[in-house]
């Protein structure tokens, strides 16, 4: 089946099986491996993506459910000759990753969580973060990164 | 400038945070084929027959084998701490006539698509005839092959005189302890690529991960190449924490078809099967008795227990036994001494090592017991351990034992001094004020505290060498790996300390097995003392190289000289300053050689001791018997810091998988043997809702007496005795009426253990 949606404010047109996730579409039509598949069944949140402004699974959804959709991905993040946004640069100063791994997907989140319309608090971060997994830094310098990000942007509450 | 102990951000971060890393499953090559693996669905069996055709004809299906296929491949062997009489465990690339775990490779196949794969997968019909299966290693050992039993080893490790101890006791303290099956589980599950090199005929897989050299070499032999014909290739790795990377049958598979079917094969393990096939650990049962005196000495232990192994014995062959009964006395005197380890084998998949191995187990039965001698002497938890505990003047301290093949020597530490300066950084009085108060009032909570000794470094040896171009720019070859733990940044930090160059300009290089002859890979937390080290040392001969052309070319006495801010200049400042890339091609003058090259080794027969202390408040619900963490302390003995940072991101992470196993994390088994932990919505990970803010107290009191550095390895320290703190934790805030003797303390076990202890009428 043919889709066709927009990445990162490009417009894309993939041929697809019916039943190839949007995970699996991204990674392998789009060449945007930057999406990640930690269990393919909707617990880690390594596939995150915006989908029309909100957060999804790209494991949990199916390619062409997208049709029509605008998509944002990790690298849509960064400005096109690869300088790193506020978000990314905390996540770099604050040592919000190690793996890196998990990071595309605590990436769009906190991504989402910082373009809503409230500010945002604390327990409002650790909630929405607590959906997805991280293996290796403990959340400690996910959350430090968050916080700085959200404070530089002017988006902290408190 | 961001040499050693600067709070340097990861070199490594930028092309991850852009989504440009290159994982094993971003990596594809045209004409690949994807590989499945065909698992067996029952834990114990005669394998009677595996049918291929009905999956062989289904269209973009290429091949198909069983172990028929596989005539002449031997099983995996050992990687290390080999004894004898383990050669009939190893597990088969491919099961052969008898199935051992659910989940067991029976068959392959490779198709032109990963989702073709699948299906055919589900056409695959695996006859297999159930035996009675085996579940406990603490139960009797039964048969595994006829010929053999099911109890593969027994270490003991002993010294002193334990007859004497017991004898002499007023108390005899006497615990039955377990520690539940848990793993690694990194985020990425793993995978990879192997292809023939078009033109060169080179086996190349990448993907590989800890021990890329010691792979190629077990590949090679296994198929009969020639290792030089064979590399084995790093990219970016989601997480090793000692699971990932060991040889595994898929690894085999993935290079067979490669060579035979002349395609590059692509396999990406999905989160179910890594579940039930990469390597678990942990899984012990420990009984254990104290000889005490009077004022709460312990003058010996004697412990005996069970590793329940699961099906096969894996690459680290009697790693795990090994270190958790040499560990298992920890930084206290314990005159004498006696742990008598099974490892014995059951239907369950295979196990081997996750950070702290053996470690987290006999840390947590050690400091229950030492928890359990405060109670029964009616003395302070704190006070027991003071008593016991290893002086600084004693070190360093021999135990008269092996750790992993090497003298157990404690090389440097003050235990006390930690313990001084981690209850005053805590507040200790006053913060067990609080919590009495609070328990006064009715709440169930409590702090909870256990020590531990932890061992990096391991060697032999590591190589290195260091190239410097003529633009002023370095690159570090190393033969270690990464794991997604900073060591680019922490090898570029020592480096720059040498020779005054910033990290940004040097590029460090591992993994890779084209490009050094030999590397011992990244386990035991031994990347930055052992590689480190060697960086040191081959670092120190470039720069007085350097030093000696500068000193010609300024005409100053090379001692006036240093190398700083990537130029060499008088100590001073005074006087012209040489840019490093032209200082580089100065040395090269009249050669055209591209770089400047220097080889450093670093070996050691001895491991390195790091030490630290875990404490954590803990809060019991009274209605769900749920456990939430209020906060957690570590306090942690390094020798000397590379970077602060990224040594704190390592406990932080470190204590968040020991929490994992304290709380949440288990495998379980139905009593058939089928495993009911294979997804994440049953196998559950902390996530930053469970996570407490962890303080961290890095000190550097002790500094490494092994290499030229003073470091000590961060990898393990944040999860050894985290459950152990989590248990005391949770036993105080009981009020020390109920018996918290295993992990992880899910809410319905301790919700058991509270009816049990306090029948309500
Ligand atoms: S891969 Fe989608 S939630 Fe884990
Ligand atoms: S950084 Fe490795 S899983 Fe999060």
């Amino acid at each position: 089946m043919k889709v066709a949606f927009t990445v990162n404010g490009a417009p894309r047109e993939a041929e697809v099986e019916p039943r190839r996730t949007l995970a699996d579409m991204l990674r392998e039509e789009c060449g945007l491996t930057g999406t990640h598949l930690g269990c393919e069944h909707g617990v880690c949140g390594a596939c995150t993506v915006l989908l029309d402004g909100a957060p999804v699974r790209a494991c949990l959804m199916f390619g062409v459910q997208a049709e029509g959709a605008a998509i944002r991905t990790v690298e849509g993040l960064a400005a096109p000759d690869g300088t790193l946004n506020a978000l990314q640069r905390a996540f770099q100063a604050h040592h919000g990753l190690q793996c890196g791994f998990c990071t595309p997907g605590f990436l769009m989140l906190a991504t989402w969580l910082l373009e809503r319309p409230d500010k945002l608090d604390e327990d409002t971060m650790r909630h929405v973060l607590s959906s997805n997994i991280c293996r290796c830094t403990g959340y400690q310098g996910i959350l430090a990164s968050v916080r700085a990000a959200a404070q530089e942007l002017g988006r902290w509450a408190g | 400038m961001g040499g050693i102990g600067a709070r340097l951000a990861r070199i490594e971060d930028p092309p991850l945070l852009r989504g440009e890393g290159r994982f094993a499953a971003d990596l594809n090559l045209p004409g690949q084929l994807h590989m499945r693996v065909v698992r067996a669905g029952i834990a114990h069996g005669v394998l009677r027959g595996v049918d291929l055709s009905a999956a062989l004809a289904l269209p973009g299906v290429v091949a198909a084998w069983t172990a028929a296929e596989l005539e002449g491949i031997p099983p995996i062997g050992f990687r290390q701490m080999v004894v004898g009489g383990l050669l009939a465990y190893r597990q088969p690339v491919l099961a052969r006539d008898r199935v051992r775990y659910v989940g067991e490779p029976v068959a392959v196949i490779f198709a032109d698509d990963p989702y073709v794969a699948e299906d055919a997968e589900e056409l695959v019909l695996a006859e297999i005839e159930p035996l009675p299966v085996l579940l406990s290693a603490a139960d009797p050992p039964g048969d595994f092959d006829g010929t053999h039993g099911t109890e593969s080893a027994v270490v003991v490790k002993a010294y002193g005189d334990l007859g004497a101890a017991f004898a002499a006791a007023a108390h005899v303290v006497e615990m039955d302890l377990s520690v539940g099956r848990h793993s690694g589980v990194p985020m990425e599950t793993r995978g990879g690529l192997a292809e023939i090199e078009p033109g060169s005929g080179i086996l190349r897989l990448h993907g590989a991960a800890k021990v890329p050299h010691a792979n190629r070499n077990a590949i090679a032999a296994m198929l009969g190449l020639d290792p030089a014909r064979i590399h084995l290739h790093e990219g970016h790795v989601g997480g090793g924490f000692g699971i990932r990377g060991e040889l595994y049958p898929e690894d085999v598979l993935l290079c067979l078809g490669a060579l035979r079917l002349g395609r590059p094969v692509k396999w990406i393990e999905d989160r179910r099967e890594h579940l039930m096939a990469a390597n678990h650990s942990r899984d012990q049962r420990h009984r254990i008795r104290a000889a005490v005196d009077a004022q709460g000495v312990v003058l010996g232990v004697e412990a005996e227990f069970w590793v329940d192994q699961g099906a096969y014995v894996r690459t680290h062959a009697v790693t795990v036994p090994d270190l958790a009964a040499a560990m298992l006395p920890g930084p206290y005197l314990f005159p004498a001494f006696r742990a008598t380890a099974h490892q014995r084998l059951t239907n369950k998949t295979p196990a081997g090592t996750y950070r702290a191995p053996g470690r987290y187990e006999s840390s947590f039965v050690r400091e229950r017991l030492m928890d359990a001698v405060a109670d029964r002497l009616g003395m302070d938890r704190v006070a027991v351990r003071r008593a016991n505990l290893i002086p600084a003047s004693a070190m360093p301290f021999d135990r008269g034992i092996d750790a992993l093949g090497t003298p157990l020597v404690y090389d440097s530490g003050d235990y006390a001094r930690l313990l001084d300066r981690l209850l005053a950084a805590v507040g200790y009085e006053a913060l067990q004020a609080g919590l009495a108060a609070r328990r006064q009032a009715g709440e169930m909570v409590g702090l909870g505290l256990a020590f531990f000794v932890e061992k990096s470094g391991l060697g032999p040896f590591d190589d290195v060498r260091i190239e410097l171009d003529r633009e002023g720019g370095a690159e570090v070859i190393t033969g270690v790996a990464s794991i997604g733990q900073g060591v680019e940044t922490a090898l570029a930090q020592i480096l720059s300390d040498v020779l005054g160059l910033p990290p940004a300009r040097i590029r460090v290089v591992h993994g890779q097995t084209d490009r050094i002859a030999r590397g011992m890979g990244a386990f035991a937390t031994r990347v930055t003392v052992m590689t480190g080290s060697a960086i040191a040392i081959a670092g120190a001969r470039l720069r007085a190289t350097l030093l000696a052309r500068a000193a010609a070319l300024l005409q100053r006495p090379a001692a006036a000289l240093r190398l700083r801010d990537g130029e060499a200049r008088a100590e001073d400042g005074s006087g012209a300053a040489i840019p490093l890339g032209a200082l580089v091609a100065a040395c090269l003058e009249g050669s055209d050689a591209a770089r400047l090259v220097e080889e450093g080794s670093f070996q050691s027969g001895h491991m390195t001791y790091p030490y630290g202390i875990h404490m954590a408040v803990a809060r019991v619900d009274a209605e769900t018997s749920g456990v939430t963490l209020e906060r957690i302390m570590v306090g942690y003995d390094i020798g000397r810091a590379v970077n602060p940072m990224l040594v704190e991101g390592q406990i932080v992470g470190g204590a968040a998988q020991g929490v994992g196993g304290a709380l949440l994390e288990e495998f379980r088994y139905a009593e058939d043997g089928q495993p009911l932990s294979v997804t994440l919505a049953d196998y559950l990970m902390p996530s930053c809702a469970e996570m407490p803010e962890v303080a961290v107290l890095i000190t550097e009191d002790a500094p490494s007496r092994i290499g030229p550095l003073g470091v000590k390895g961060a990898g393990e320290g944040g999860t050894t005795a985290m459950g152990a703190a989590i248990a005391a934790a949770v036993d105080a805030a009981l009020g020390g009426r109920v018996p918290i003797d295993a992990l992880p303390i899910t809410p319905a076990r301790l919700h058991a253990l509270r009816a049990a202890a306090c029948p309500v009428a």
